[in-house]
């Protein structure tokens, strides 16, 4: 949709508003701070992407009512799950063929909905790199966290499929991310297989496949001497923060990396305080990392 | 099943292949040249071995319908598109992984986890409640309350039919 600057529709996706409240709140700081608008439609759900292993139509059904919403009220949408970003971006590209739109609007009749596919779906960090841009970006920083050392983690549904994004970054060697963390001040440090999945999504099914990949993940970037991970996904915090004291004990190591979200490291670098952020909320202290960073309570 | 049992040319389903490619996005499964390129980019792969999506393919194509469809490897897939990124063949390989995900369920197979899921978004419009001391959580950290709608999700699923494959009406 044109000409609406940047106000978006906010879907905040199941995860974020309820695990990981401190995304949210950073989110929404940072995007005040820098003119981004974003707006709360209590009439959506669910995004679709946890049913599409059941039946893609009822992935398109759902993703597509909550695009009809968007669509009512003139608004793209923002996100901050890059599984919700995924999963209606694929949406909007299927309702571009006629007999599926025709197929999904006749899946969601019964809401009185009907939907075009004429809005657009971004991920907060794509609003941040291709709305806000990274020149303004660094313009709004104030306190260069240039004694950080970053490990990014991209999540796999932010750049793939990536026919459905549009040429946004790419999925194999990502830039975008990387980019926006630079802006911060804070240098990125690359380290082995850093493309490799959280394997967030393999939980439902048994815990040691996933638990095997967070463990060599965080071997990968302990030995990266990264001082945080920064990631851009719910799911993915949970696997890297939540779970990374299991991992700890399962495989009796200790890591204590760090992991901050995306906006978390830019509101630092804004010169915001860390209970500002919701850094507390974090589960891997970040109290040392603030220490380091000179950011204050 | 095990690796040394042999394959029992009449057991097969030679139309299992052509019931895969009718699913969306799958339609170019017959164009798997058996490279291997998706196994060694498969993060899974790398740590659980029976999760191999060149062999997976491979047995669809054979027409082992049974085995694909009743073994728990086809579950193991994270859905990150490492394979299907990288494929020079072109074939949709995660979008056939729920294709065979989608079929198993039709077939009254299919994880219990992911009907549950199913159940959860009717029952609440979401996949998390987002109960009292949440919201008043999110007040304390100056986020709005959030007040859960189920009532149209409840209806999508109804009509895609997939409250029904998950046991509701």
């Amino acid at each position: 949709m044109a000409g609406n600057g940047m106000k978006y529709a906010f879907f905040l996706g199941c995860t974020t508003p309820v695990r990981v409240m401190q995304y949210e709140a950073a989110t929404r700081k940072v995007a005040a701070k820098l003119g981004i608008e974003l707006v709360d439609l209590p009439d959506f759900g669910c995004c679709g992407f946890p049913t599409e292993k059941v039946s893609h139509d009822a992935f398109l059904a759902l993703a597509a009512r909550n695009l009809a919403v968007a669509e009512e009220k003139g608004l793209d949408v923002c996100t901050m799950c890059t599984a919700c970003a995924g999963a209606l971006t694929k949406v909007v590209h299927e309702l571009k063929d006629e007999k599926k739109r025709k197929h999904i609007n006749e899946m969601i009749k019964s809401t009185g909905r009907q939907v075009k596919g004429t809005v657009k779906v971004y991920h907060i960090s794509r609003v941040l790199f291709e709305k806000v841009g990274i020149e303004k970006l660094k313009a709004a920083i104030t306190k260069p966290m240039n004694m950080l050392s970053i490990a990014p983690h991209e999540g796999c549904h932010y750049t793939a499929p990536h026919e459905i994004f549009d040429g946004f970054d790419d999925p194999i060697r990502p830039k975008t991310l990387k980019a926006l963390i630079e802006a911060t001040g804070a240098k990125v440090v690359d380290y082995m297989n850093y493309r490799q999945c959280c394997g967030g999504d393999l939980l439902a099914v048994g815990e040691q496949t996933p638990t095997d990949m967070v463990h060599e993940k965080f071997d990968n970037v302990k030995r990266s001497g990264a001082d945080a991970m920064v990631l851009q996904c719910p799911f993915c915090d949970i696997m890297y923060d939540e779970f990374q004291k299991t991992v700890e004990e399962k495989y009796g190591t200790e890591y204590k990396i760090p992991v901050l979200f995306l906006p978390q490291l830019i509101g630092m670098a804004m010169g915001m305080g860390q209970k500002e952020l919701g850094l507390t909320k974090n589960a891997v202290k970040t109290k040392g990392l603030c220490e380091k960073a000179g950011v204050q309570k | 099943m095990a690796s040394d049992e042999v394959v029992e040319v009449e057991k097969l389903d030679r139309d299992f292949k052509y019931e895969i490619a009718k699913e969306p996005g799958s339609e170019k499964i017959m164009h798997c040249f058996q490279c291997g390129t998706c196994t060694a980019a498969c993060p899974v792969s790398a740590k659980k071995e029976s999760f191999n999506p060149r062999r997976i393919i491979h047995m669809a194509l054979m027409g082992m319908r049974e085995e694909v469809l009743g073994d728990e490897f086809v579950w193991y897939c994270s859905g990150c598109y490492a394979c299907q990124e990288r494929c020079p063949q072109g074939v949709n390989i995660t979008y056939l992984m729920t294709a065979i995900r989608n079929i198993a369920y039709r077939s009254g197979k299919g994880l219990p986890a992911y009907r549950e899921v199913v159940k959860k978004i009717a029952a609440k419009g979401w996949l998390n409640e987002i109960g009292e001391f949440d919201n008043e959580m999110r007040q304390k950290m100056g986020l709005p309350i959030i007040e859960q709608k189920s009532d149209e999700p409840d209806k999508v699923l109804k009509a895609s039919g997939a409250k029904k494959l998950s046991g509701g009406e």
